[in-house]
């Protein structure tokens, strides 16, 4: 794992708040929300879309959710209406999440590069993030730092952040309780949505500096008054990401 | 009580009940208890046109597109659970390899949602989820319309009912008359099931109808709903059940490397589809070793449950 995943997957960690309900996606969120279950948030709770409801992490974090080894232990096995109807009435705080391409507005693109109707690139789609960045009341999307992949605004418009910017979500008809994206956490850095839910660069990752963030951004980047360095990685941090990730 | 016996063989099932053009709901468990054994027969008999139905499928979307069986896809997320993107679905959207396919694209819970319905008998189930998205622009089983309920004007996205022609569904347990038991992960398997017009069951054991009956709260759908259930162990390799197997990571994998041309595609299809002409055959060759590195620790048992009844 490269410095800057490791700075990644910590940093998306450190947004969980212990006690909170967090929908978990798929592969990097799940190591994220097992190293934040494991230090500071013991009493999270992960809501998986297949149906799982989790409150103990597994050592070493399955590679995906459906391994047994995330039911063995659950706090409840059921269905994806269920933790979807969960999601829809309001009870996740925090949706934890992947992306294909994120927009200055938050926007999420899983689904297509390039023309819908004659696409360079056939992404996997949806899967839950659609409703996660409409439903959750915070969203936290992690993706690499390229400036494919951090674009002005994104080739299909996938899983709703703010749109064209400051209400646009309430003139869509997307609940009241949702923000959308509010966090991105990269492998450089840390960029926050504003009230107009455009993202600002808030933080730099150790090694990265603004010019390089800016390279690998593809709009002109606002940046905060109050950026700051991201906290290394501590040990504990490390060594718990490490256990993790055995096997 | 009177009961039929629905048991046959895969072949059987697959050929009664999948026709060319049918609409097929399969891998409702998401990674989960995904039926690979009948996919794979679906393939060698060469099924096509066919609707694929499912959430997020792993390999299997990906081996039936790649093999030519598909026409449309209904689903949240295709592609290769491990690794991202799947090959033959890219080659098949960007380069109508080995054929063009039409693309329904949903959410999670939209699909939820349109099984839901399905499984309801009502046409359509409103949410507020993916309102603003593309999703609703380009798959046509979702509508836009505003919520007649009150006079805020609100929007809501109306998702259509769909009721696949028939669901495939792997269970850990199956009596011979449908009764069946799934756990672990069940995604929509339930909703699908109930929306379809025939459920297949494949099943890792199939065990005393009476074995089932002692916990009717966990009998999967009412077994008069079930149209055929076939004894399939190990149906579900490279995907994980519950209690029976891990997920075979490294053959997923191998299938990502192999299939990165049509030609490797090919091969990789000949090799594990065609070149088996049954799932024990394939059972065989994924050897004694294998199977046994990927066996599941011993169960924990649950606490018996009481049915309450009078003494």
């Amino acid at each position: 794992m490269s410095e800057g995943e490791l700075m990644m997957i910590v940093a998306a960690a450190r947004e969980i708040a212990d006690g909170e309900t967090v929908f978990v996606g798929m592969r990097r969120p799940m190591l994220a929300f097992a190293l934040a279950q494991r230090l500071h948030a013991p009493s999270a709770v992960g809501l998986y879309e297949n149906g799982i409801v989790r409150q103990r992490p597994t050592t070493p974090v399955a590679r995906t959710m459906g391994d047994p080894r995330m039911t063995a232990g659950a706090t409840w096995v059921g269905g994806m209406a269920t933790v979807m109807g969960l999601l829809a009435q309001g009870h996740v705080d925090l949706g934890l999440l992947g992306a294909g391409q994120v927009d200055r507005f938050g926007n999420l693109n899983s689904s297509y590069i390039g023309d819908y109707a004659r696409p360079e690139r056939r992404l996997p789609g949806s899967g839950g993030s659609s409703d996660i960045t409409s439903l959750a009341k915070r969203c936290v999307v992690l993706l690499p730092h390229q400036p494919q992949r951090l674009v002005e605004a994104v080739d299909y418009l996938t899983a709703p952040g703010h749109g064209s910017g400051s209400g646009w979500r309430d003139g869509v008809g997307l609940p009241a309780t949702s923000a959308g994206t509010t966090v991105v956490v990269t492998d450089l850095a840390v960029l926050r949505a504003d009230a107009e839910g455009e993202l600002w660069l808030t933080a730099l990752h150790a090694g990265a500096t603004v010019e390089a963030v800016q390279a690998a951004t593809g709009w002109p980047l606002k940046i905060s008054d109050a950026l700051r360095q991201s906290a290394a990685p501590t040990e504990e941090e490390c060594a718990a990401l490490a256990a993790l990730r055995q096997g | 009580m009177r009961t039929d016996n629905k048991q046959m063989t895969l072949d059987a099932a697959i050929s009664r009940y999948v026709k060319d053009g049918s609409s097929v709901a399969i891998g409702m468990a998401l990674e989960a208890s995904i039926p690979f054994a009948a996919g794979h027969e679906i393939i060698r008999q060469k099924r096509h046109d066919l609707t694929l139905i499912g959430p997020i499928s792993d390999m299997l979307f990906d081996q039936m597109i790649g093999a030519g069986c598909v026409k449309s896809v209904m689903a949240a997320w295709v592609g290769h659970v491990g690794q991202g993107g799947g090959h033959a679905f890219q080659r098949a959207v960007e380069a109508a390899v080995p054929r063009a396919i039409e693309m329904r694209d949903h959410s999670n819970f939209t699909l939820t949602l349109a099984l839901t319905a399905g499984s309801l008998g009502v046409p359509f189930i409103p949410t507020q989820s993916t309102l603003g998205s593309e999703l609703s622009s380009t798959n046509v089983d979702l509508i836009e319309r505003i919520n007649p309920l009150n006079e805020l004007g609100e929007p809501l996205q109306l998702v259509r009912a769909l009721h696949p022609d028939v669901a495939i569904i792997h269970v850990q347990r199956a009596a011979v008359d449908g009764a069946a038991h799934l756990w672990g992960p069940l995604g929509l398997a339930k909703e699908a099931a109930l929306a379809a017009r025939d459920v297949i069951l494949t099943a890792e054991e199939i065990v005393p109808a009476d074995s089932l009956y002692t916990d009717p709260n966990r009998i999967f759908i009412p077994p008069f709903r079930v149209s055929a259930v076939v004894e399939v162990a190990g149906g579900a390799h490279p995907a994980p059940v519950a209690g029976y197997y891990e997920r075979d990571h490294s053959f997923a994998e191998d299938y990502a490397k192999s299939t990165r041309d049509v030609a490797g595609m090919e091969a990789w299809l000949r090799l594990w589809v065609f070149g088996m002409p049954s799932h024990a055959d394939y059972r065989e060759e994924v050897g004694e070793e294998r199977w046994g590195a990927l066996r599941t620790a011993a169960s924990v048992g649950a606490a018996p449950i009481y049915e309450g009844g009078h003494a």
